[in-house]
């Protein structure tokens, strides 16, 4: 067996396994709103990125990601409160002081009684987009878009590049306009204006990418393509509408929005065309890449446990098994068991992905 | 290795050709040092190099350069990345991707090189330049001198023949840039690379060149000679050769090193002469800070700074790249708040007062003066500067006249030189007459002229009752104008005194002339001719 597929060997895990098994996740919560499952996924993929995160700047995203996930609940939660009708239930919480509306938004009702299934079906309708949210969070927290960037298919690498650049000239932005802020009050100006901030972080920002084209160029960048212009742009047009293809597939079949047939041929000629479209663009690429990460044995397991988790809930949820939807906002969740030990497969990259590389001391 | 045949080249919509009628050659495995002022045509020179005069920058190219057997009118930048490796001037604006080792192996990539042999150079590098600590780094966590050799390395990796930098040392402290130095130097020895350079610290760079390309700018014709035959004559020159035309000497020595050894008679005639310094005449006090304290977030910049500066003085503010130097200004021009302790500038708390009002006590010239400048044209920047500061209109293209006379009205201050961009700035600062002056690291990227020229204006300031405190690495520069240094290193004070007493003693920080003649307490050549001149 190689070194590579060996659990306990300490190195990065692919990125794209990372983003897999969390899209998976992201799935899995998708097809609930009962409070139990959705705290179960949660507690999973939390488990999981404090088992295997590392200490990069990046790594604290999951909890960035969990704020946000809670000021989704609350905005929606306080909304319901201030929109709520008796239509969803009887059992009146308090009465807020009802704002008269004009005419034209008759339908409308703002303030007035607040029932506590309206508000529970906020909640659970809040709680599960906050777990897709902290899924995407871990994601991020375990493997950084950057890296995965690097790891983009040979036909889609200008755009890679690019992505890259831009990364890096997001936060040099915020860096500058901090500065140029701080030295306007050099000028004793208290106020701005368009040319006193603006402007200068755009000439800055300008001359950057004007240096840094000039030293890509000075570095070889471009140097390999000899394929032709149009044949480039077919290419990377073909993976475009492949990725578009796929995507919507995905969403149709997720969200039963379209009839089978069409979102499996969407998916299906998505897939088709990406495939040949990477397949012709890698044979005109002569680059090659630094210490690619390899995709091994963990890498496999961890995927592998992703798609258990999302395959026993699509299944489940297909099957219409009792307790994934909740019978009425008020009644206590139950707890099935098929959904739960579907997820709880979904904690094996806690250890089936390698440790991290510690620093040497 | 590299040839230049009647090359001139003129920009688009430029009248004079920015460069005129070059022709040289550089052989294998030198150490070519450029030289020449600001907007002389040095980058323009070094660019031409790789082809990205003119393919990239656009403009005329006539004659014909030839690197290694190719043409660069053949070649695009891309196609001569194997041959030619390029360092700009300021690294970061030159990295592509995030860590150390992919940077370094970013090059190769493009190359298409193939990934055993890839893995094998990275290591190789990651030695050879003193990297393999950092390996794993983010480049934005890096030192300066660290982000410097990592350029360098990025450049090495796909083993080009020739190594082209534009002053790879201006932004960085003396070790950091003795650090880079030393890694070049191992390269055209050991290695064989040959190197080209362009640096206004000679003092720092002109004891490793074999050969010295002299770009004058102009009408007047570039040149190459060996190191000690420019020397002679050239019309810049380090203090080291300064002090041995001085006295002499012959040959002209380069190094400190060489100095020392040919100065034994001159220390002997100096031995009972002692530089007369004119003691400043101090006023008020205009700077003070009782144990202060400023950080950001949970890192502190400043631990406990207790200093006071006083009219008439200039103090240097010394020390590795991030001890605190900016931040102390920047304190004291309000813009950080102090955690604990005060900071009074001209008898107002900085932080609390309107900028309307600050502006007439205190002026900062920030580390990148074009942060200052807003306008389209610099007569456009003087007039808005005027109503800025409530000044009668003019007075701020007055002061520009006397920082630096030769800058035209209608251009655009980005397009000035560095040296230019400092002057209006300082121009623009000054308009509100601030009895305390700050300036951060105003000494990047100025040329001799320009450093003697600001040496002047700031005398002349403290003389009229300023208080300037600059933060520099400019050794040279401290010795000639300051009267008294402070080091700070992680945030605090370590030493706070005049200047011959803090900086002769110092390994790092020691003029070349203290270094030559030492234990006498001599620090400037000015001060040494002036010695002489009394004793006979």
């Amino acid at each position: 067996m190689r070194a590579v597929h060996h659990l306990t060997l300490p190195r990065a895990l692919h990125p794209g396994a990372w983003w897999l098994w969390a899209l998976c996740m992201a799935v899995a919560a998708s097809r609930t709103r009962n409070p139990v499952l959705l705290a179960l996924i949660l507690a999973v993929t939390g488990f999981v990125v404090a088992a295997r995160r590392s200490d990069a700047p990046w790594a604290h995203s999951f909890t960035a990601f969990l704020k946000l996930g809670l000021l989704v609940i609350g905005v929606r939660v306080v909304l319901q409160a201030l929109l709520s009708t008796r239509s969803q239930g009887n059992t009146v919480l308090f009465t807020l002081p009802q704002i008269p509306l004009p005419e034209w938004a008759a339908g409308v009702k703002l303030g007035g009684e607040v029932t506590a299934e309206a508000l529970m079906t906020a909640l659970y309708d809040g709680a599960q987009l906050a777990v897709m949210l902290c899924c995407v969070g871990a994601a991020n927290a375990l493997a950084s878009p950057r890296r995965l960037l690097k790891s983009l298919p040979a036909a889609l690498y200008e755009m890679g590049v690019a992505c890259v650049v831009a990364l890096t000239f997001a936060p040099q932005l915020v860096t500058d306009g901090r500065r140029i802020r701080a030295a306007r009050r050099l000028r004793g100006r208290t106020r701005a204006s368009f040319r006193t901030t603006a402007m200068p972080v755009l000439e800055g920002a300008l001359d950057r990418s004007v240096e840094l084209a000039a030293a890509m160029d000075s570095r070889g960048y471009g140097r390999t393509a000899h394929a032709p212009r149009a044949q480039r742009r077919l290419t990377a047009l073909c993976v475009l509408l492949g990725l578009l293809g796929i995507l919507l597939g995905v969403y149709a079949l997720l969200t039963d929005s379209m009839s089978f047939p069409f979102a499996a041929g969407a998916l299906a000629v998505g897939v088709l065309l990406a495939v040949g479209a990477m397949a012709i663009g890698r044979q005109r690429v002569a680059r090659t890449r630094y210490r690619p990460d390899p995709w091994a044995l963990p890498e496999w397991l961890v995927v592998a446990a992703g798609a258990v988790a999302a395959g026993a809930m699509v299944t489940a949820a297909a099957r219409g098994v009792h307790g994934l939807l909740l019978d009425g906002p008020l009644v206590v969740p139950p707890v099935p068991w098929l959904p739960v030990i579907g997820v709880l497969i979904g904690l094996v990259p806690a250890l089936a992905a390698p440790p991290l590389k510690k620093a040497v001391a | 290795m590299i040839e230049f045949d009647r090359v001139s080249v003129t920009y688009d919509g430029a009248t004079e050709p920015a460069l005129r009628d070059v022709s040289l050659i550089v052989p294998e495995g030198e150490l070519a040092l450029v030289i020449g002022r600001t907007g002389s045509g040095k980058s323009t020179l070094l660019r031409a190099i790789n082809g990205l005069v003119p393919h990239f920058t656009g403009g005329t190219l006539s004659g014909r350069v030839l690197v290694d057997g190719r043409d660069t009118r053949e070649y695009r930048p891309r196609d001569l990345a194997d041959v030619v490796g390029m360092v700009g001037q300021d690294p970061m604006a030159g990295f592509v991707t995030d860590t150390v080792e992919d940077e370094l192996a970013y090059s190769m990539e493009s190359l298409g090189i193939a990934p055993d042999v890839m893995r094998r150079r990275v290591e190789e590098t990651l030695d050879l330049l003193g990297l393999a600590d950092v390996r794993d780094r983010a480049l934005a966590s890096l030192s300066g001198g660290q982000r410097q050799r990592t350029a360098i390395g990025a450049a090495l990796t796909s083993h080009p023949a020739v190594l082209v930098l534009d002053e790879p040392t201006s932004a960085l402290d003396p070790q950091a840039a003795e650090e880079v130095l030393a890694a070049l130097q191992r390269l055209v020895h050991d290695l064989g690379v040959t190197v080209v350079l362009a640096e206004h610290r000679l003092e720092r760079v002109i004891q490793y060149a074999d050969r010295v390309i002299e770009v004058p700018g102009g009408a007047a014709a570039v040149s190459t000679g060996l190191p000690a035959e420019r020397m002679v004559t050239a019309p810049v020159a380090p203090p080291v050769v300064e002090l041995g035309r001085l006295a002499g000497w012959s040959p002209l020595p380069l190094s400190v090193r060489d100095a020392r050894r040919a100065a034994v008679a001159l220390r002997r005639q100096l031995d009972s002469a002692a530089p007369v310094r004119s003691v400043a005449a101090l006023g008020d006090e205009l700077a003070r800070c009782a144990d202060l304290v400023v950080g950001y977030g949970n890192v502190m910049a400043l631990r406990g700074v207790s200093l006071s500066v006083k009219a008439g003085e200039v103090v240097a503010l010394m020390g590795r790249n991030g001890a605190g130097k900016s931040t102390l200004l920047n304190t004291l021009v309000g813009i950080l708040p102090a955690r604990s302790g005060t900071a009074v500038a001209a008898g107002t708390d900085p932080h609390r007062m309107k900028p309307a009002q600050l502006v007439k006590a205190v002026g900062l010239v920030p580390q990148e003066p074009a942060d200052l400048l807003y306008a389209a044209t610099v007569a456009d920047e003087c007039s808005a500067a005027d109503s800025d500061f409530k000044v009668p209109a003019g007075s701020c293209r007055a002061l520009l006249e006397r920082l630096a006379p030769d800058v035209a009205l209608d251009q655009h201050p980005r397009d000035l030189s560095e040296g230019q961009r400092l002057c209006l700035a300082l121009a623009v600062v000054l308009c509100g007459a601030p009895p305390l002056l700050l300036l951060d690291e105003p000494t990047r990227g100025l040329d001799y002229g320009a450093k003697r020229r600001l040496v002047a204006i700031l005398r002349e300031l403290a003389a009229a009752g300023h208080a300037v405190v600059l933060s520099t690495h400019d050794v040279e520069m401290v010795a000639e104008v300051a009267t008294r240094v402070m080091v700070l290193a992680e945030g605090e004070l370590v030493s706070d005194g005049d200047t011959a007493e803090v900086i002769a003693g110092s390994p790092a920080f020691a003029p070349q002339v203290a270094k030559i003649l030492a234990p006498l307490p001599f620090l400037t050549v000015g001060e040494v001719a002036d010695a002489l001149d009394r004793a006979s």
